[in-house]
Protein backbone atom coordinates (compact mmCIF):
# COMPACT_ATOMS: atom_id res chain seq x y z
CA UNK A 1 0.00 0.00 0.00
CA UNK A 2 1.41 3.45 -0.93
CA UNK A 3 1.92 6.17 1.95
CA UNK A 4 -0.15 8.73 0.39
CA UNK A 5 -2.97 8.48 -2.29
CA UNK A 6 -4.17 11.12 -4.33
CA UNK A 7 -7.87 10.01 -5.64
CA UNK A 8 -9.27 11.77 -8.20
CA UNK A 9 -9.07 15.27 -6.70
CA UNK A 10 -10.82 18.30 -8.03
CA UNK A 11 -10.57 21.49 -6.01
CA UNK A 12 -11.83 24.92 -7.38
CA UNK A 13 -11.92 28.62 -5.59
CA UNK A 14 -14.34 31.33 -5.48
CA UNK A 15 -17.70 32.10 -4.88
CA UNK A 16 -21.15 30.41 -5.67
CA UNK A 17 -24.01 31.24 -3.63
CA UNK A 18 -27.80 31.67 -4.28
CA UNK A 19 -27.19 35.57 -4.87
CA UNK A 20 -24.49 34.80 -7.65
CA UNK A 21 -26.55 32.57 -9.91
CA UNK A 22 -23.44 32.42 -12.18
CA UNK A 23 -20.60 30.30 -11.61
CA UNK A 24 -17.89 32.11 -11.23
CA UNK A 25 -15.42 29.84 -9.00
CA UNK A 26 -12.04 29.19 -10.87
CA UNK A 27 -11.01 25.46 -11.37
CA UNK A 28 -7.28 24.90 -9.51
CA UNK A 29 -7.00 21.28 -9.50
CA UNK A 30 -8.97 18.75 -11.42
CA UNK A 31 -8.80 15.20 -11.42
CA UNK A 32 -5.40 14.58 -9.79
CA UNK A 33 -4.61 11.62 -9.20
CA UNK A 34 -1.46 10.00 -7.42
CA UNK A 35 1.14 8.41 -5.14
CA UNK A 36 3.99 8.63 -3.13
CA UNK A 37 5.43 5.30 -2.05
CA UNK A 38 7.19 5.01 1.65
CA UNK A 39 11.27 6.49 1.46
CA UNK A 40 10.96 7.76 -1.57
CA UNK A 41 10.11 11.39 -3.38
CA UNK A 42 7.90 12.52 -5.26
CA UNK A 43 8.60 15.91 -7.32
CA UNK A 44 5.63 18.34 -8.89
CA UNK A 45 7.07 20.38 -11.39
CA UNK A 46 4.62 23.72 -12.31
CA UNK A 47 4.67 27.37 -13.50
CA UNK A 48 3.64 30.01 -10.86
CA UNK A 49 -0.51 29.50 -10.49
CA UNK A 50 -0.39 25.91 -11.90
CA UNK A 51 -1.92 24.85 -8.63
CA UNK A 52 1.04 23.33 -6.95
CA UNK A 53 1.01 24.50 -3.63
CA UNK A 54 -3.08 23.99 -3.54
CA UNK A 55 -2.19 20.45 -4.21
CA UNK A 56 0.05 20.88 -1.34
CA UNK A 57 -2.75 22.57 0.89
CA UNK A 58 -4.79 19.76 0.00
CA UNK A 59 -2.71 17.17 0.62
CA UNK A 60 -1.66 18.43 4.48
CA UNK A 61 -5.23 19.20 5.63
CA UNK A 62 -5.71 22.35 5.20
CA UNK A 63 -7.86 23.11 2.23
CA UNK A 64 -10.73 20.49 1.93
CA UNK A 65 -10.97 19.17 -2.02
CA UNK A 66 -14.72 19.53 -3.41
CA UNK A 67 -14.39 16.06 -5.39
CA UNK A 68 -12.26 13.10 -4.17
CA UNK A 69 -9.92 11.58 -1.90
CA UNK A 70 -6.42 12.36 0.24
CA UNK A 71 -5.62 8.78 1.40
CA UNK A 72 -2.90 8.04 4.35
CA UNK A 73 -1.28 5.04 4.86
CA UNK A 74 -5.23 3.42 4.12
CA UNK A 75 -7.28 6.43 6.29
CA UNK A 76 -9.16 9.42 4.37
CA UNK A 77 -7.46 12.39 6.00
CA UNK A 78 -10.72 14.20 5.93
CA UNK A 79 -13.46 12.06 7.23
CA UNK A 80 -11.09 9.56 9.57
CA UNK A 81 -11.55 9.59 13.29
CA UNK A 82 -10.29 12.71 15.65
CA UNK A 83 -7.51 10.39 17.40
CA UNK A 84 -6.35 8.74 13.44
CA UNK A 85 -6.36 11.83 12.48
CA UNK A 86 -3.94 13.36 15.38
CA UNK A 87 -1.60 10.47 13.93
CA UNK A 88 -1.73 11.15 10.82
CA UNK A 89 -0.93 15.22 11.44
CA UNK A 90 2.44 14.15 13.34
CA UNK A 91 2.73 12.15 10.55
CA UNK A 92 2.62 14.64 8.01
CA UNK A 93 4.40 17.57 8.28
CA UNK A 94 5.46 20.56 6.39
CA UNK A 95 8.03 23.00 5.08
CA UNK A 96 7.56 26.23 3.40
CA UNK A 97 9.40 28.82 0.87
CA UNK A 98 9.60 31.49 3.15
CA UNK A 99 11.50 30.72 6.38
CA UNK A 100 11.11 33.91 8.17
CA UNK A 101 7.25 34.20 8.21
CA UNK A 102 6.92 30.01 9.21
CA UNK A 103 7.94 30.81 13.04
CA UNK A 104 7.15 33.47 15.45
CA UNK A 105 10.01 36.37 15.75
CA UNK A 106 9.02 35.82 19.43
CA UNK A 107 10.19 32.67 20.23
CA UNK A 108 13.94 31.58 20.21
CA UNK A 109 14.89 28.62 18.01
CA UNK A 110 14.73 26.14 21.13
CA UNK A 111 10.74 27.17 21.64
CA UNK A 112 10.29 26.76 18.04
CA UNK A 113 11.72 22.82 17.92
CA UNK A 114 10.22 22.17 21.28
CA UNK A 115 6.30 22.96 20.46
CA UNK A 116 5.58 20.15 18.12
CA UNK A 117 7.20 17.97 21.26
CA UNK A 118 5.37 19.73 23.94
CA UNK A 119 1.70 18.77 21.80
CA UNK A 120 3.05 15.08 20.61
CA UNK A 121 5.81 13.60 22.88
CA UNK A 122 5.61 13.84 27.16
CA UNK A 123 9.10 14.87 27.41
CA UNK A 124 11.06 15.71 30.35
CA UNK A 125 12.64 19.24 30.84
CA UNK A 126 16.26 17.77 30.43
CA UNK A 127 15.07 15.34 27.84
CA UNK A 128 12.98 17.59 25.50
CA UNK A 129 16.54 20.12 25.08
CA UNK A 130 18.52 17.32 24.64
CA UNK A 131 16.07 15.96 21.77
CA UNK A 132 16.54 19.44 20.46
CA UNK A 133 20.22 19.45 20.92
CA UNK A 134 20.29 16.88 19.00
CA UNK A 135 18.40 17.82 16.10
CA UNK A 136 19.73 20.94 15.89
CA UNK A 137 22.85 19.30 15.14
CA UNK A 138 21.19 16.86 13.09
CA UNK A 139 20.52 20.01 10.70
CA UNK A 140 23.75 21.47 10.84
CA UNK A 141 23.41 23.47 13.63
CA UNK A 142 24.84 23.65 16.81
CA UNK A 143 23.86 24.09 20.96
CA UNK A 144 24.98 27.62 21.27
CA UNK A 145 22.17 28.69 18.63
CA UNK A 146 19.06 27.93 21.34
CA UNK A 147 19.11 30.75 22.37
CA UNK A 148 19.00 32.97 19.05
CA UNK A 149 15.72 33.88 17.73
CA UNK A 150 14.72 34.09 13.99
CA UNK A 151 16.45 37.43 12.52
CA UNK A 152 19.42 36.75 13.98
CA UNK A 153 19.77 33.89 11.34
CA UNK A 154 20.44 33.94 8.09
CA UNK A 155 17.98 32.63 5.79
CA UNK A 156 19.83 29.10 5.26
CA UNK A 157 20.11 29.10 8.39
CA UNK A 158 16.28 29.54 9.42
CA UNK A 159 15.18 26.66 6.50
CA UNK A 160 17.48 24.50 8.68
CA UNK A 161 15.43 25.33 12.26
CA UNK A 162 12.78 24.65 10.05
CA UNK A 163 13.29 21.38 8.94
CA UNK A 164 14.52 20.33 12.42
CA UNK A 165 11.18 21.40 13.67
CA UNK A 166 9.22 19.08 11.02
CA UNK A 167 11.81 16.20 11.97
CA UNK A 168 10.89 16.04 15.37
CA UNK A 169 8.31 13.87 15.46
CA UNK A 170 9.99 11.31 13.15
CA UNK A 171 7.32 11.83 10.69
CA UNK A 172 6.30 9.87 7.57
CA UNK A 173 5.86 12.06 5.15
CA UNK A 174 7.02 15.94 4.58
CA UNK A 175 5.46 18.26 2.30
CA UNK A 176 8.56 20.88 0.78
CA UNK A 177 6.87 23.85 -0.79
CA UNK A 178 9.46 25.62 -2.47
CA UNK A 179 11.45 25.12 0.39
CA UNK A 180 14.64 25.82 -1.02
CA UNK A 181 13.78 28.54 -3.93
CA UNK A 182 14.55 31.99 -1.90
CA UNK A 183 17.95 30.90 -0.81
CA UNK A 184 21.36 31.17 -3.03
CA UNK A 185 22.62 28.56 -5.04
CA UNK A 186 25.49 27.48 -2.31
CA UNK A 187 23.03 27.28 0.73
CA UNK A 188 20.27 25.56 -1.41
CA UNK A 189 22.69 22.28 -2.30
CA UNK A 190 23.30 22.18 1.11
CA UNK A 191 20.11 21.85 2.03
CA UNK A 192 19.25 19.30 -0.61
CA UNK A 193 22.20 17.44 0.56
CA UNK A 194 20.69 17.59 3.98
CA UNK A 195 16.96 16.33 2.97
CA UNK A 196 18.24 13.54 0.79
CA UNK A 197 20.58 12.37 4.10
CA UNK A 198 17.26 12.80 6.45
CA UNK A 199 15.68 10.30 3.88
CA UNK A 200 17.79 7.96 3.98
CA UNK A 201 18.46 8.35 8.05
CA UNK A 202 14.47 8.24 9.04
CA UNK A 203 13.36 6.71 5.69
CA UNK A 204 11.44 9.73 5.10
CA UNK A 205 9.23 10.30 1.85
CA UNK A 206 9.03 13.90 0.55
CA UNK A 207 6.42 15.62 -1.72
CA UNK A 208 8.44 18.14 -3.29
CA UNK A 209 6.88 20.94 -4.87
CA UNK A 210 8.98 23.54 -7.06
CA UNK A 211 9.07 25.63 -10.19
CA UNK A 212 12.90 24.35 -9.92
CA UNK A 213 13.41 21.48 -12.24
CA UNK A 214 17.49 20.94 -11.45
CA UNK A 215 16.57 21.22 -7.56
CA UNK A 216 13.44 18.97 -8.44
CA UNK A 217 15.37 16.71 -10.42
CA UNK A 218 18.26 16.11 -7.62
CA UNK A 219 16.20 15.27 -4.75
CA UNK A 220 13.10 13.37 -6.68
CA UNK A 221 12.47 9.84 -7.61
CA UNK A 222 9.57 10.05 -9.65
CA UNK A 223 8.38 13.25 -10.97
CA UNK A 224 4.67 14.76 -12.05
CA UNK A 225 4.16 18.30 -14.19
CA UNK A 226 1.16 20.40 -13.32
CA UNK A 227 -0.07 22.86 -15.69
CA UNK A 228 -3.00 24.47 -15.49
CA UNK A 229 -4.76 21.92 -12.54
CA UNK A 230 -4.21 19.57 -14.75
CA UNK A 231 -1.76 16.63 -14.11
CA UNK A 232 -0.15 16.37 -17.39
CA UNK A 233 2.75 14.19 -16.78
CA UNK A 234 3.58 11.84 -14.22
CA UNK A 235 6.85 9.80 -14.13
CA UNK A 236 7.68 6.74 -12.85
CA UNK A 237 11.38 7.80 -13.00
CA UNK A 238 12.43 11.15 -13.48
CA UNK A 239 14.68 10.80 -15.93
CA UNK A 240 11.73 10.56 -18.67
CA UNK A 241 11.35 14.11 -17.77
CA UNK A 242 14.09 14.20 -20.80
CA UNK A 243 12.66 12.27 -23.29
CA UNK A 244 8.88 13.46 -23.39
CA UNK A 245 7.42 15.01 -26.46
CA UNK A 246 4.75 16.77 -23.99
CA UNK A 247 4.67 20.70 -25.13
CA UNK A 248 4.60 21.82 -21.45
CA UNK A 249 7.52 19.72 -20.50
CA UNK A 250 9.23 20.93 -24.25
CA UNK A 251 8.74 24.19 -22.96
CA UNK A 252 10.14 23.57 -19.20
CA UNK A 253 13.24 21.73 -20.85
CA UNK A 254 13.59 25.07 -22.98
CA UNK A 255 14.13 27.42 -19.69
CA UNK A 256 16.51 25.54 -18.06
CA UNK A 257 19.70 27.55 -17.97
CA UNK A 258 23.26 26.15 -19.24
CA UNK A 259 25.35 24.77 -16.83
CA UNK A 260 28.45 25.99 -18.56
CA UNK A 261 29.14 29.11 -20.76
CA UNK A 262 29.41 26.80 -23.85
CA UNK A 263 26.09 25.54 -23.64
CA UNK A 264 24.17 29.05 -23.81
CA UNK A 265 21.82 29.91 -25.73
CA UNK A 266 20.34 33.80 -24.42
CA UNK A 267 23.54 35.30 -26.51
CA UNK A 268 23.61 33.13 -29.11
CA UNK A 269 25.30 35.85 -31.76
CA UNK A 270 28.33 35.39 -29.62
CA UNK A 271 28.49 31.91 -28.94
CA UNK A 272 30.97 31.11 -31.53
CA UNK A 273 33.27 33.99 -31.45
CA UNK A 274 35.24 32.97 -28.01
CA UNK A 275 34.95 29.08 -28.41
CA UNK A 276 37.85 27.29 -26.49
CA UNK B 1 26.17 60.75 -26.83
CA UNK B 2 27.75 57.53 -25.60
CA UNK B 3 31.15 58.51 -25.67
CA UNK B 4 33.35 56.89 -28.07
CA UNK B 5 36.16 58.54 -26.28
CA UNK B 6 35.98 56.16 -23.33
CA UNK B 7 35.59 53.07 -23.78
CA UNK B 8 35.48 51.96 -20.45
CA UNK B 9 31.91 53.18 -19.62
CA UNK B 10 32.23 52.37 -15.84
CA UNK B 11 35.45 52.05 -13.58
CA UNK B 12 35.58 51.22 -10.21
CA UNK B 13 38.80 51.37 -8.71
CA UNK B 14 39.64 50.82 -4.83
CA UNK B 15 36.80 50.69 -3.65
CA UNK B 16 36.17 50.65 0.48
CA UNK B 17 32.32 50.72 2.07
CA UNK B 18 32.96 50.66 5.71
CA UNK B 19 30.07 51.56 8.40
CA UNK B 20 30.14 52.97 11.35
CA UNK B 21 27.84 51.32 13.67
CA UNK B 22 27.92 51.31 18.03
CA UNK B 23 30.99 48.73 18.01
CA UNK B 24 33.31 50.52 15.79
CA UNK B 25 33.62 50.77 12.15
CA UNK B 26 32.97 47.65 9.87
CA UNK B 27 34.29 47.15 6.49
CA UNK B 28 31.65 46.01 4.13
CA UNK B 29 33.70 45.90 1.02
CA UNK B 30 37.14 46.16 0.32
CA UNK B 31 39.34 46.96 -2.93
CA UNK B 32 36.80 46.39 -5.38
CA UNK B 33 38.48 47.16 -9.28
CA UNK B 34 36.25 46.69 -12.00
CA UNK B 35 35.84 48.36 -15.48
CA UNK B 36 32.76 47.53 -17.82
CA UNK B 37 33.39 48.04 -21.43
CA UNK B 38 30.31 49.65 -23.77
CA UNK B 39 28.53 47.04 -24.89
CA UNK B 40 30.06 44.02 -22.33
CA UNK B 41 28.70 42.63 -19.64
CA UNK B 42 30.30 41.72 -16.24
CA UNK B 43 28.68 39.10 -13.57
CA UNK B 44 29.39 39.82 -10.31
CA UNK B 45 28.87 36.26 -8.23
CA UNK B 46 28.60 35.29 -4.79
CA UNK B 47 26.95 34.11 -1.63
CA UNK B 48 24.00 35.96 -0.30
CA UNK B 49 26.05 38.34 2.16
CA UNK B 50 29.65 39.13 0.08
CA UNK B 51 28.81 42.27 -0.67
CA UNK B 52 27.18 42.41 -4.20
CA UNK B 53 24.62 44.72 -3.40
CA UNK B 54 27.02 46.76 -1.31
CA UNK B 55 28.60 47.20 -4.41
CA UNK B 56 26.10 47.92 -6.82
CA UNK B 57 24.58 50.34 -4.51
CA UNK B 58 27.67 52.25 -3.80
CA UNK B 59 28.22 52.80 -7.14
CA UNK B 60 24.83 54.66 -7.42
CA UNK B 61 25.74 56.08 -4.33
CA UNK B 62 22.36 55.10 -2.78
CA UNK B 63 24.14 54.52 0.58
CA UNK B 64 23.35 56.17 3.75
CA UNK B 65 25.69 58.76 3.69
CA UNK B 66 25.41 59.35 7.67
CA UNK B 67 26.40 55.80 8.46
CA UNK B 68 28.12 54.33 5.54
CA UNK B 69 32.09 55.96 3.83
CA UNK B 70 32.65 55.33 0.33
CA UNK B 71 36.15 55.65 -0.12
CA UNK B 72 37.84 55.27 -3.88
CA UNK B 73 36.79 56.37 -7.39
CA UNK B 74 33.82 55.45 -9.48
CA UNK B 75 33.90 56.90 -13.09
CA UNK B 76 31.21 56.75 -15.38
CA UNK B 77 32.05 57.91 -19.19
CA UNK B 78 35.08 59.88 -17.65
CA UNK B 79 32.83 61.45 -14.73
CA UNK B 80 33.48 60.99 -10.96
CA UNK B 81 31.05 59.63 -9.20
CA UNK B 82 32.22 59.62 -5.52
CA UNK B 83 30.82 62.19 -3.47
CA UNK B 84 28.82 63.96 -6.14
CA UNK B 85 25.72 65.98 -4.16
CA UNK B 86 22.27 64.62 -4.29
CA UNK B 87 20.94 66.80 -7.02
CA UNK B 88 24.02 66.05 -9.43
CA UNK B 89 23.16 62.42 -8.69
CA UNK B 90 19.75 62.26 -9.39
CA UNK B 91 19.95 63.22 -12.97
CA UNK B 92 22.77 60.48 -13.39
CA UNK B 93 20.62 57.81 -11.92
CA UNK B 94 17.85 56.83 -14.31
CA UNK B 95 19.88 58.30 -17.33
CA UNK B 96 23.82 57.20 -17.60
CA UNK B 97 23.25 54.42 -14.74
CA UNK B 98 19.84 52.64 -14.78
CA UNK B 99 19.30 50.06 -11.79
CA UNK B 100 17.24 46.93 -12.13
CA UNK B 101 16.14 45.79 -9.06
CA UNK B 102 15.80 42.56 -7.68
CA UNK B 103 11.93 41.88 -7.12
CA UNK B 104 10.07 44.03 -9.10
CA UNK B 105 6.29 43.76 -6.82
CA UNK B 106 8.62 46.31 -4.72
CA UNK B 107 10.19 48.31 -7.14
CA UNK B 108 7.03 49.87 -8.44
CA UNK B 109 4.78 52.61 -6.14
CA UNK B 110 1.65 50.62 -5.57
CA UNK B 111 -0.10 53.78 -5.45
CA UNK B 112 0.65 54.94 -8.97
CA UNK B 113 -0.07 53.55 -12.59
CA UNK B 114 2.70 51.83 -14.33
CA UNK B 115 2.48 54.88 -17.12
CA UNK B 116 2.66 57.34 -14.43
CA UNK B 117 6.15 55.87 -13.14
CA UNK B 118 7.35 55.44 -16.47
CA UNK B 119 6.27 58.97 -18.04
CA UNK B 120 8.28 60.17 -14.80
CA UNK B 121 11.44 58.82 -15.33
CA UNK B 122 11.68 59.88 -18.85
CA UNK B 123 10.17 63.00 -18.27
CA UNK B 124 12.48 64.00 -15.02
CA UNK B 125 15.59 63.87 -17.44
CA UNK B 126 14.24 65.02 -21.17
CA UNK B 127 12.22 68.00 -22.01
CA UNK B 128 9.69 65.78 -23.85
CA UNK B 129 5.54 66.33 -22.72
CA UNK B 130 3.44 64.34 -21.72
CA UNK B 131 2.11 63.19 -25.12
CA UNK B 132 6.06 62.55 -26.59
CA UNK B 133 7.00 60.63 -23.07
CA UNK B 134 4.16 58.63 -23.75
CA UNK B 135 4.97 57.48 -27.01
CA UNK B 136 8.61 56.49 -25.77
CA UNK B 137 7.08 54.57 -23.00
CA UNK B 138 4.59 52.51 -25.10
CA UNK B 139 7.55 52.03 -28.11
CA UNK B 140 10.17 51.13 -25.29
CA UNK B 141 7.13 48.10 -23.67
CA UNK B 142 6.94 47.04 -27.36
CA UNK B 143 10.34 46.47 -27.92
CA UNK B 144 10.40 44.16 -24.39
CA UNK B 145 7.36 42.47 -26.07
CA UNK B 146 4.89 43.37 -23.95
CA UNK B 147 1.31 43.05 -25.19
CA UNK B 148 -0.94 45.92 -25.70
CA UNK B 149 1.30 48.82 -23.60
CA UNK B 150 -1.61 51.49 -24.51
CA UNK B 151 -3.59 49.54 -22.24
CA UNK B 152 -0.69 48.08 -19.49
CA UNK B 153 0.23 52.01 -18.93
CA UNK B 154 -3.57 52.34 -17.27
CA UNK B 155 -3.15 48.98 -14.92
CA UNK B 156 -1.29 49.30 -11.58
CA UNK B 157 1.66 47.48 -10.50
CA UNK B 158 -0.20 44.57 -8.74
CA UNK B 159 -2.39 43.72 -12.00
CA UNK B 160 1.11 42.18 -13.56
CA UNK B 161 2.56 39.37 -12.90
CA UNK B 162 6.21 39.70 -11.38
CA UNK B 163 7.62 38.41 -14.81
CA UNK B 164 6.06 41.57 -16.86
CA UNK B 165 6.58 43.69 -14.15
CA UNK B 166 10.28 42.93 -14.81
CA UNK B 167 10.18 43.22 -17.82
CA UNK B 168 8.21 46.85 -17.89
CA UNK B 169 11.48 47.71 -15.62
CA UNK B 170 13.65 46.58 -17.95
CA UNK B 171 11.63 48.99 -20.54
CA UNK B 172 12.16 51.45 -18.15
CA UNK B 173 15.87 51.27 -17.38
CA UNK B 174 16.73 51.07 -21.51
CA UNK B 175 14.27 53.70 -22.44
CA UNK B 176 16.82 56.67 -21.86
CA UNK B 177 19.74 54.36 -23.50
CA UNK B 178 21.84 54.65 -20.35
CA UNK B 179 25.48 53.78 -20.97
CA UNK B 180 25.23 51.36 -17.83
CA UNK B 181 22.92 49.29 -16.12
CA UNK B 182 23.00 47.47 -13.41
CA UNK B 183 21.07 44.67 -12.79
CA UNK B 184 21.04 43.11 -9.16
CA UNK B 185 19.36 39.35 -9.47
CA UNK B 186 16.81 40.59 -12.38
CA UNK B 187 15.45 37.08 -12.52
CA UNK B 188 16.05 35.79 -8.78
CA UNK B 189 12.27 36.50 -8.10
CA UNK B 190 10.64 35.34 -10.88
CA UNK B 191 9.32 32.00 -12.20
CA UNK B 192 12.01 29.99 -14.13
CA UNK B 193 9.72 30.09 -17.12
CA UNK B 194 10.44 33.91 -17.47
CA UNK B 195 13.55 33.88 -16.80
CA UNK B 196 15.19 33.18 -20.19
CA UNK B 197 12.72 35.73 -21.44
CA UNK B 198 13.58 38.71 -19.46
CA UNK B 199 17.16 37.69 -20.17
CA UNK B 200 16.97 37.66 -23.73
CA UNK B 201 15.61 41.23 -23.44
CA UNK B 202 18.34 42.28 -21.60
CA UNK B 203 20.63 41.19 -23.90
CA UNK B 204 18.68 42.87 -26.93
CA UNK B 205 18.78 46.08 -24.96
CA UNK B 206 22.40 45.70 -24.48
CA UNK B 207 22.97 44.44 -28.17
CA UNK B 208 20.90 47.34 -29.77
CA UNK B 209 22.16 50.74 -27.67
CA UNK B 210 25.55 49.56 -26.69
CA UNK B 211 24.91 49.35 -22.41
CA UNK B 212 27.16 47.88 -20.32
CA UNK B 213 25.68 45.54 -17.69
CA UNK B 214 26.85 45.08 -14.58
CA UNK B 215 24.88 41.73 -13.71
CA UNK B 216 24.55 40.74 -10.14
CA UNK B 217 23.42 36.99 -9.26
CA UNK B 218 24.48 34.19 -7.53
CA UNK B 219 22.95 31.59 -9.88
CA UNK B 220 25.68 30.77 -12.50
CA UNK B 221 22.76 29.67 -14.82
CA UNK B 222 22.21 33.41 -15.34
CA UNK B 223 25.97 34.29 -15.23
CA UNK B 224 26.83 31.73 -17.97
CA UNK B 225 24.08 32.27 -20.19
CA UNK B 226 25.06 36.20 -19.99
CA UNK B 227 28.66 37.15 -18.78
CA UNK B 228 31.01 38.17 -20.67
CA UNK B 229 33.79 38.30 -17.80
CA UNK B 230 33.16 37.49 -14.20
CA UNK B 231 34.19 38.87 -10.61
CA UNK B 232 33.72 36.30 -7.67
CA UNK B 233 33.52 37.77 -4.68
CA UNK B 234 33.79 36.62 -1.07
CA UNK B 235 32.97 38.42 2.21
CA UNK B 236 33.51 41.93 0.88
CA UNK B 237 36.99 41.47 -1.48
CA UNK B 238 36.83 40.70 -5.01
CA UNK B 239 39.02 36.92 -5.31
CA UNK B 240 39.10 36.26 -8.35
CA UNK B 241 38.32 37.68 -12.28
CA UNK B 242 38.18 36.44 -15.30
CA UNK B 243 36.59 35.73 -19.03
CA UNK B 244 33.44 33.58 -18.41
CA UNK B 245 34.73 30.40 -20.53
CA UNK B 246 38.07 30.62 -18.27
CA UNK B 247 36.47 31.02 -15.19
CA UNK B 248 34.09 27.89 -15.92
CA UNK B 249 36.59 25.59 -17.23
CA UNK B 250 39.93 26.29 -15.20
CA UNK B 251 38.75 28.19 -11.80
CA UNK B 252 41.48 29.51 -9.86
CA UNK B 253 40.62 30.59 -6.57
CA UNK B 254 39.29 27.56 -4.18
CA UNK B 255 36.04 29.39 -3.48
CA UNK B 256 35.24 29.56 -7.20
CA UNK B 257 35.73 25.86 -7.28
CA UNK B 258 33.71 25.51 -4.53
CA UNK B 259 30.83 27.84 -6.24
CA UNK B 260 31.28 25.71 -9.44
CA UNK B 261 30.97 22.68 -7.28
CA UNK B 262 27.91 23.60 -5.62
CA UNK B 263 26.50 23.64 -9.25
CA UNK B 264 27.55 20.45 -10.38
CA UNK B 265 26.09 18.61 -7.65
CA UNK B 266 23.28 18.67 -9.27
CA UNK B 267 24.53 16.50 -12.57
CA UNK B 268 22.50 17.53 -14.93
CA UNK B 269 25.11 18.11 -17.74
CA UNK B 270 24.03 15.72 -20.15
CA UNK B 271 20.41 16.15 -20.46
CA UNK B 272 20.70 19.64 -21.17
CA UNK B 273 23.43 19.35 -23.89
CA UNK B 274 20.85 17.69 -25.60
CA UNK B 275 17.38 19.73 -25.01
CA UNK B 276 18.62 23.07 -24.04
Amino acid sequence: MSLLQVKEVTHSYGSRSIFNWKDRSKKVLSDISLSIEEGTCLGLLGKSGAGKSTLGKVILGLERPQNGQILFQGHDIYTADNHIRKKIRRNLQVVFQDSYSSVNPRMTAERIIAEPLENYEKLTVAEQKRTIVELLERVGLSEVDLKKYPHQFSGGQLQRINIARAISLKPKLIVLDESVSSLDMVNQTLILELLRELKEDFGLSYFFITHDIKSAYTISDTLGVLEKGELVELYGSKNQFFTSEHPVVKEMRGSILAEHPRYRSVRTREKHTKSI
Amino acid sequence: MLGTEHPNVLQVSDLHVHVKSNNGINTLVQDINITLKRGKILGLVGESGCGKTVTSMSILQLLDRKTKTIEGSIVVKGRELNGLDDKEMRKIRGKDIAFIMQNPMNAFTPVFTIGHQFIETIRSHTQWNKKQATEIAIEAMHHVNLPNPVKLLKYYPFQLSGGMLQRVMIAIAACLHPAVIIADEPTTALDVNNQKIVLRHLDKIRSEYGSAILLISHDLGVISEMADEVAVMQNGKIVEKADVFQLFDEPQHEYTKKLLNARSILHLDEPIIHFA
